[in-house]
């Protein structure tokens, strides 16, 4: 096994950290500040593939699609808060569950039949396209590497916006006590919708950015979901902090496990015995990891 | 005076039962499977019922359970239809009480250890656990090849049942349809039972449980074992039905579908979930018969029932419920 082998391994794991976090800090975001569980988080995504996709081949510029994922999917989940999500801050969460699982089933079949059963494609850009050469002598995408680049910028601007800023401000006050801000005259309706739209926008971000890696199809957005769940439950839900570590730790152990658990086996079982294994665990490594953690620390890494 | 929910309830049985009788009487074979798929999945989602609906469980990984179930039928058919011995020698049976008996020792036994782990936690957590625990035996299932990976699992035969002919539809119905009454007969013992009024009371106020000397946890998770335990039948009837145990039964979108039935019925409520698989299968075949797209409007509906019906089909017709 090659050092850049190894090295690609790590970034590849670090992209899906990376892409992971976009996903998960709308999501803890949300729970944070509304207290509301939204499944639906994973339709935002497809929402900003699909948008990426169509203008991209609409127009010829991915650029110009990225824009339009960033706005299809912040103006879908304002539309989304403003008609259903506000009905369901004061319910359980098995309505919010509910109700959530209620609106993927609308926008995975109403998009199935707008785009209809067959995936869409979406070229790298031209400028991203291409490889850089690792230390070790292997090749990299570079457009990977852009996605790990756009991550860390944007962990980092959501942390000047949250800690920083008025509406951060407002948003910190409002994960807090949120009584307590509606009754010093913040306007909490208009806040939720930002925060919404907000959280939207970044799926949506990881939607069009993904988008060009693999096909853009409707239920794309349910694996990653369900990983973006176990991101915030593994750093605790609501914190933004946790989201990052525990996004750049699923993705890390999920990509390196894939790629170490069949070689490591390969040292004490048959090849094809060991492959398969090695497989099986792979798969569900994170969520061994996952129970794991919460066995000792039930409230996530870093409980709000 | 009977109590209107007793009638509807008794109307409900009585339907169950009289459809596939009429439907074979006039030589429509496919109403009786229906009326079978209806059955099992309302037997599911009453032992999902007794977790969420008594005990205020949103367990979001019953799938799980209902997975395992069908793939101990499964693999035990398919061992005993290639004499091939399993693990540690034991032979595979073809015979449904046997299944049945291994089914639910399975799920119990996979269950002990998930509900450990998930009871430590609540609300928000408790949800997402409960799926990524249900999302690890899912992508187990489809990366272990030996029991048919992607592919799931297919029976050659529907399994036997002493002095019945299950290859019959009729028959085959009436096994599922005589155990469902017998689960709904085990959550209205437990819902009446000492032991129910601790699960309701610990969904209700768990610190005023814990001050009366019952630990909470472990009401909640033998609560957890009976529910997954009476799914994984379900799940066992089901690859049945079927001839067929797929790594479907244990997505993510199977344990929605659970919750759905509970709450198209009404949660917490005997009839609840039988009321749910009527109108669920109803839905999936008037709807589905119109347009493929029947999904779409099945979220619609759902949503109007979240957000504005929130007893349920039982809700409307019957009032509130009289126990919390």
């Amino acid at each position: 096994m090659s050092t850049a082998l190894l090295i690609e391994q790590l970034l590849n794991g670090l992209q899906l950290g990376v892409m992971l976090f976009l996903m998960a800090a709308g999501l803890t975001l949300i729970f944070g500040v509304m207290g509301l569980i939204n499944l639906a988080h994973g339709s935002l995504y497809m929402i900003g593939a699909f948008a990426c996709a169509v203008v991209a081949s609409a127009t010829g510029s991915f650029w110009l699609g990225l824009i339009a994922s960033l706005a299809a999917a912040a103006a879908a989940g304002a539309i989304m808060e403003v008609v259903v999500i506000r009905r369901l801050y004061d319910r359980d969460h098995l309505d919010q569950v509910l109700a959530t699982f209620a609106l993927i089933l609308i926008f995975s079949e109403g998009s199935r039949w707008i785009f209809g059963s067959f995936p869409l494609y979406l070229d790298i850009p031209p400028l991203l396209q291409g490889a850089v050469s690792l230390p070790g002598g292997g090749q990299y995408q570079l457009y990977r590497l852009a996605i790990i680049a756009v991550g860390v910028a944007v962990a980092l601007g959501l942390y000047l916006l949250i800690s920083r800023t008025r509406l951060g401000m407002r948003i910190r006050a409002g994960e807090s006590d949120r009584e307590m801000i509606a009754a010093l005259g913040i306007d909490i309706q208009t806040l939720y919708t930002i925060v919404f739209a907000l959280g939207a926008a970044l799926a949506g971000l990881a939607g069009a950015l993904v988008g060009a890696l693999q096909s853009v199809q409707v239920g794309m957005g349910e694996p990653v979901l369900i990983l973006a769940f176990v991101v915030i439950v593994i750093g605790g839900i609501g914190s933004i902090k946790g989201a990052l570590i525990g996004a750049i730790l699923v993705g890390l152990i999920d990509t390196m496990g894939r790629f170490l658990l069949p070689k490591t086996l390969a040292l004490i079982l048959p090849a094809a015995q060991a492959g398969m294994v090695g497989g099986a665990l792979a798969s569900m490594l994170i969520y061994i990891v996952m129970a794991l953690i919460l066995a000792f620390r039930p409230r996530g890494l870093f409980a709000a | 005076m009977i109590a209107r929910e007793t009638i509807i309830n008794l109307v409900l049985a009585v339907i169950l039962l009289a459809v596939p009788l009429i439907a074979m009487a006039f030589g429509e074979p496919f109403y009786v499977t229906l009326s079978t798929r209806v059955a099992i999945l309302a037997l599911a989602a009453v032992g999902l019922n007794i977790a969420l609906g008594l005990g205020g469980l949103v367990s979001f990984g019953h799938a799980a359970f209902f997975g395992i179930g069908g793939y101990a039928a499964g693999i035990l058919a398919t061992h005993a239809f290639n004499a091939e011995p399993m693990l540690f020698g034991f032979e595979g049976t073809t015979s449904m009480p046997w299944i049945w008996l291994i089914a639910l020792t399975v799920c119990g036994l996979v269950a002990l250890p998930i509900g450990a782990i998930s009871l430590r936690t609540s609300g928000v957590y408790f949800i997402m656990i409960t799926l990524a625990f249900a999302q690890m035996i899912y992508y187990f299932a489809i990366s272990w090849p030996a029991y048919g990976g992607e592919d799931g699992l297919s029976l050659s035969v529907r399994n036997s049942f002493p002095l019945i002919n299950t290859a019959k539809p009729l028959p085959f119905f009436l096994i599922c349809y005589a155990l469902l009454l017998l689960a709904m007969g085990l959550f209205a013992l437990i819902r009446g039972s000492r032991f129910g009024a601790a699960l309701q009371t610990a969904r209700q106020n768990d610190t005023r449980l814990a001050a009366v000397g019952i630990a909470p946890f472990n009401i909640r998770l033998i609560a957890f074992i009976i529910s997954a335990m009476v799914t994984g039948l379900a799940g066992a009837l089901f690859a049945d039905l079927n001839r067929f145990a797929s790594p479907s039964m244990l997505s993510w979108h199977m344990s929605g579908e659970l919750i759905v039935l509970i709450i198209l019925g009404g949660k917490g409520r005997l009839f609840g979930p039988l009321a749910g698989a009527m109108l669920y299968v109803l839905f999936e075949y008037t709807l589905g018969g119109i347009t493929e797209r029947w999904q779409f409007f099945l979220g619609l509906i759902l949503l109007g029932v979240v957000l504005f019906a929130r007893g349920g089909l039982l809700g409307l017709l019957a009032g509130k419920a009289r126990h919390g």
